[in-house]
């Protein structure tokens, strides 16, 4: 069974150590916080200006003013602080962030990335705090799932989309396997239970290497 | 006596012309100016350049002025919208658009603020955003040079202020009011509460008084 959006944040999650500082794209990524280990400190970084985000406010009237990037109402933790923008993006652009959890329309196999809305496209381009997430934090994790709605692998020889970042990416976690870019390279380090690395193969149009630690990608039962 | 407090909203205003840029606070839904961009609204004017993050998801102030199409250029990270197609809409009906990296956004502000022509950076390069801009390396890495913004006005929405024009903010409605302050030519806020000079605490002032011209209160219900 292909892993659904709260197992690949668990995923992700696993990987992101104690005391890490983290940031997490809007959308999927920001399920990663729901599933840090509670024996770890992470503190999450938006850029709109906090560390140490909070859960949702889960009480109204909401305080429209204590936001996450993704415009939704959250709390401050103990230790948190505010920031302004300028200052906000210094920790990002200036290599303070640990890791940046992103979604990705494309993945290429030098680690470009390919995720923001462009001026061609159907809506109003945006592009928001990506391209400077993407060369600024030191480790690039993208969650996607590994075929795009049209049925094309996401896992490309190069971006055919504009891009948002070049040879940027770290780690690919999705809905089959997580992957590492390593020296160009698409490296394997695990599968679901039922996917063989020959049938991911099949599918994927850039080669596949194998890590040597490859072991089977299992979540928790639900 | 230095005082910096204006009454009314609509005397704020009355200084901008015809094609002025002006740098707009504000992130996603919180922390704009909402009574001097409407102020500006009801005065008529028109063909502006606004600078903002990203249009307002309120359907107020830089919505109003954006809708009624005196925006001619909107200098943003995040075009979009959300819920409506106005953008889209305005998009047909000539609105230019300049899109900028969140980050990039903000350091171009300060800079200006700061007497810097521009910076180079790495973020955006390799991508089309990157195109007919300088590129220089530096430690074997290319950079890009992004150069300051340099707007006339700065609409910025602040908790607290006092008749010198220091400030301080609401939670993440700090956003970009605070490098907008800092970076505008002639910087108006919109604070909720005017108060005596010495009740803010001078270790948590945020933006000194040095960088704004003008303070309006907003009106309270």
């Amino acid at each position: 069974m292909n892993l659904d959006r709260q197992q690949i944040a668990w995923r992700v999650a696993q990987d992101i150590a104690d005391g890490s500082y983290v940031n997490l794209g809007s959308g999927m990524p920001l399920a990663v916080a729901d599933h840090i280990p509670d024996d770890r400190e992470v503190i999450i970084h938006s850029e709109n200006g906090l560390l140490g985000v909070g859960p949702r406010q889960t009480a109204e009237p909401y305080d429209r003013n204590l936001i996450n990037a993704g415009n939704i109402p959250v709390t401050l933790r103990a230790g948190g602080a505010y920031f302004h923008h300028a200052d906000s993006f210094m920790m990002v652009r200036g290599g303070h962030l640990d890791v940046t959890v992103l979604g990705a329309y494309q993945v290429a196999e030098n680690g470009d990335l390919a995720n923001w809305d462009l001026p061609a496209g159907r809506k109003a381009p945006a592009v928001g705090g990506a391209m400077d997430l993407a060369v600024g934090a030191k480790k690039v994790f993208v969650m996607m799932e590994y075929f795009a709605r049209d049925g094309s692998c996401k896992i490309v020889p190069q971006c055919t989309l504009p891009l948002t970042g070049r040879r940027c990416v770290t780690s690919i976690y999705t809905d089959l396997a997580v992957l590492d870019i390593v020296n160009g390279r698409v490296v394997v380090r695990e599968l679901i239970e039922g996917i063989t690395l020959h049938t991911l193969q099949a599918e994927t149009p850039v080669m596949l290497h194998v890590s040597p630690r490859l072991r089977l990608l299992q979540p928790p039962s639900k | 006596m230095l005082n910096k407090i204006i009454t009314a909203a609509a005397d704020a205003v009355r200084p901008i012309h015809d094609g002025a840029v002006i740098l707009c606070g504000g992130f996603a839904s919180c922390g704009f100016a909402d009574e001097l961009l409407e102020a500006l609204h009801a005065q008529g004017t028109r063909n502006l350049t606004l600078v903002a993050n990203n249009p307002q998801v309120a359907e107020r102030g830089m919505a109003l002025l954006l809708r009624d199409g005196r925006v001619a250029t909107l200098v943003c990270s995040y075009s979009r919208k959300e819920g409506t197609t106005l953008i889209e809409d305005m998009l047909q009906q000539g609105l230019q658009l300049e899109i900028v990296p969140q980050g990039t956004l903000a350091e171009r502000i300060r800079c200006r603020g700061a007497g810097i022509p521009g910076f180079y950076t790495r973020t955006g390069v390799g991508t089309p955003l990157a195109e007919g801009k300088e590129h220089r390396d530096f430690d074997g890495e290319t950079h890009i040079f992004e150069f300051a913004l340099k707007a006339d006005f700065a609409f910025v929405r602040a908790k607290c202020g006092d008749r010198w024009g220091n400030l301080t903010y609401d939670k993440t409605a700090r956003n970009f009011n605070a490098v907008m302050a800092m970076g505008g030519t002639h910087t108006i806020a919109q604070v909720d509460n005017v108060v005596e000079l010495g009740a803010l605490d001078a270790e948590a002032i945020v933006t000194p008084g040095i960088f704004v011209k003008q303070i309006v209160a907003t009106r309270q219900p």
